[in-house]
């Protein structure tokens, strides 16, 4: 299934500065997967050590909240997008600029 | 006559317009979704800002020109001239002052018939409750993780509407938390990024205008919130996009094992939420990885005496284009893969903005077994204060 990933900007860095990735893949797992291990940097982003899916970090399927269809065996079929959403605390942006170095 | 009337505390008393209000409000007034008794409501509005800064300011505008009846401001921050490219409450003869105050003038000279309550205070865990206690929604405009989880589960704990924005860089996010039983910003984001994962402040920034798309989106859900019309960003997170000019939107839902406002609650007073989201000693900053370091003095002098040092700068292209010590140009993140450039023999003076990032490249680098390594202390913008004030600071 061909499928669109939309990739937030505080993670383009990590992602080739890409806006969204084109791949095929059946379920959301299969997709984040593959583009992870095209860009191996998102991985510890996206991932826990463990393996799980951050809970800073919501992936929709079209407008629905993963986590609330069948997580990562959530099937996609031809033209779904799917959204990276990482939470943003801004003002300014993070908390490591806004708490710490940038504070002066 | 009741020109002067003070809007309603405890919203019971009958407010009334006066015929200057009339005036001032008439192209409310003129709209039957607002009207008379809409307006009236406004006046009765009892709203608190948390946060003066980038989406505070079309906030604060918006709500006290909309003639919200009283409109406190959280805010202990001074006015800095990086504020004014985005904070349009504030002039550059505000740079120095308390924002609040600065504020506090600009709203009074925008609307006279309304209260400004300006509370110089960060909020905490001691004094949220008793402050939210006094209104009757909350708009969270603030810049960092602990405040925002602290403001969610305040308002959670006290029944109030959260009306959430935040940005980063040329992104937004806005939506209503909290709203008769809707789902809130844990439901949303159980947890906070630690703080390690977050990208590096190099990566930071804001386009100017976002805030003020974000902000006003967030005054006009508080207006629609008092007025009690249209449909509110109640179970959906709106995304904004301003370099593709889009809007998203996402389905918000309640989770039912939310800690906060969930089946089983396991939060029910306010934590520490500087050691929830892992910034550990409120307002000073994380220890510093321990590097070997020069003062920006002390390389002068070297420098000036023809040592034979090699200038390692770890900040970002489009930073070097503001300001530079004439270094050699490794940006932080490139650095595991282009350590081949820099030469181990040579005495490496690794600097960046601050201090901060470069003794990360510093620490990096003894680790991979460079020796003659150090840390140029407090960055290009101490080299500005102590050395070459010619040299602009951002």
């Amino acid at each position: 299934m061909a499928v669109k990933v939309m990739i937030p900007t505080p993670l383009r860095a990590y992602a080739g500065k890409r806006e969204f990735a084109e791949l095929e893949a059946r379920t959301v797992g299969e997709a984040l997967g593959r583009l992870t291990s095209e860009f191996g940097e998102l991985r510890k982003h996206l991932y826990t050590d463990e393996g799980r899916i951050r809970s800073f970090v919501n992936v929709y399927v079209n407008d629905e909240d993963i986590r609330y269809l069948g997580k990562e065996d959530t099937p996609i079929k031809d033209g779904d997008t799917i959204s990276i959403v990482p939470s943003i605390a801004g003002g300014c942006g993070q908390v490591r600029s806004s708490l710490w170095t940038e504070r002066r | 006559m009741a020109t002067k009337v003070r809007p309603a505390t405890d919203g019971t008393a009958q407010a009334k317009l006066s015929k200057d209000e009339i005036l001032r409000y008439s192209r409310h007034l003129i709209m039957p979704e607002v009207g008379m008794e809409g307006q009236l409501k406004l006046k009765q509005a009892k709203v608190l800002l948390i946060g003066a800064g980038g989406l505070g300011a079309p906030l604060g505008l918006y709500l006290a020109g909309a003639g919200v009846g009283r409109l406190g401001l959280v805010d202990f921050d001074v006015v800095d001239f990086t504020n004014l490219q985005r904070q349009v409450t504030f002039g550059t003869s505000d740079v120095g002052r308390p924002k609040i105050e600065a504020a506090r003038e600009r709203l009074t000279n925008l609307n006279p018939e309304i209260e400004i309550v300006p509370h110089e205070t960060k909020l905490t865990s001691k004094n949220a409750l008793d402050l939210f206690a006094e209104y009757d929604v909350v708009v969270d405009g603030t810049d960092n993780f602990p405040t925002r989880y602290l403001v969610n589960d305040a308002c959670i704990l006290q029944g109030k509407p959260n009306v959430y924005g935040s940005i980063f860089r040329f992104e937004g996010q806005a939506t209503v938390f909290g709203y008769r039983g809707g789902p809130c910003y844990r439901c949303l984001y159980p947890e906070p990024p630690p703080p390690g994962l977050v990208p590096s402040c190099a990566e930071g920034g804001v386009l100017g205008v976002l805030p003020g798309i974000v902000g006003a989106i967030q005054a006009m859900e508080t207006i629609k919130l008092i007025l009690g019309s249209g449909d509110l960003l109640v179970g959906r997170l709106l995304l904004f996009d301003a370099l593709g000019m889009k809007f998203r939107e996402l389905k918000l839902r309640k989770n039912p094992a939310c800690p906060v406002c969930g089946e089983h609650r396991t939060i029910t007073t306010l934590i520490d939420y500087y050691e929830f989201c892992g910034v550990r000693g409120e307002e000073s900053p994380v220890p510093q990885v321990q590097v070997p370091e020069i003062t920006p003095r002390e390389l002068k002098t070297r420098l000036d005496r023809g040592d034979d040092l090699f200038i390692l700068d770890v900040r970002e292209p489009h930073e070097y284009q503001i300001c530079n010590l004439k270094g050699h140009l490794i940006p932080l993140g490139e650095l595991p893969r282009r350590v081949h450039e820099l030469d181990s023999s040579r005495e490496i003076i690794a600097h960046c903005r601050s201090g901060k990032r470069s003794a990360d490249a510093v620490e990096f680098l003894r680790k991979a077994g460079f020796r003659k390594i150090l840390n140029l202390k407090g960055g290009i913008l101490a080299w500005s204060d102590e050395v070459d004030p010619s040299v602009p600071k951002y």
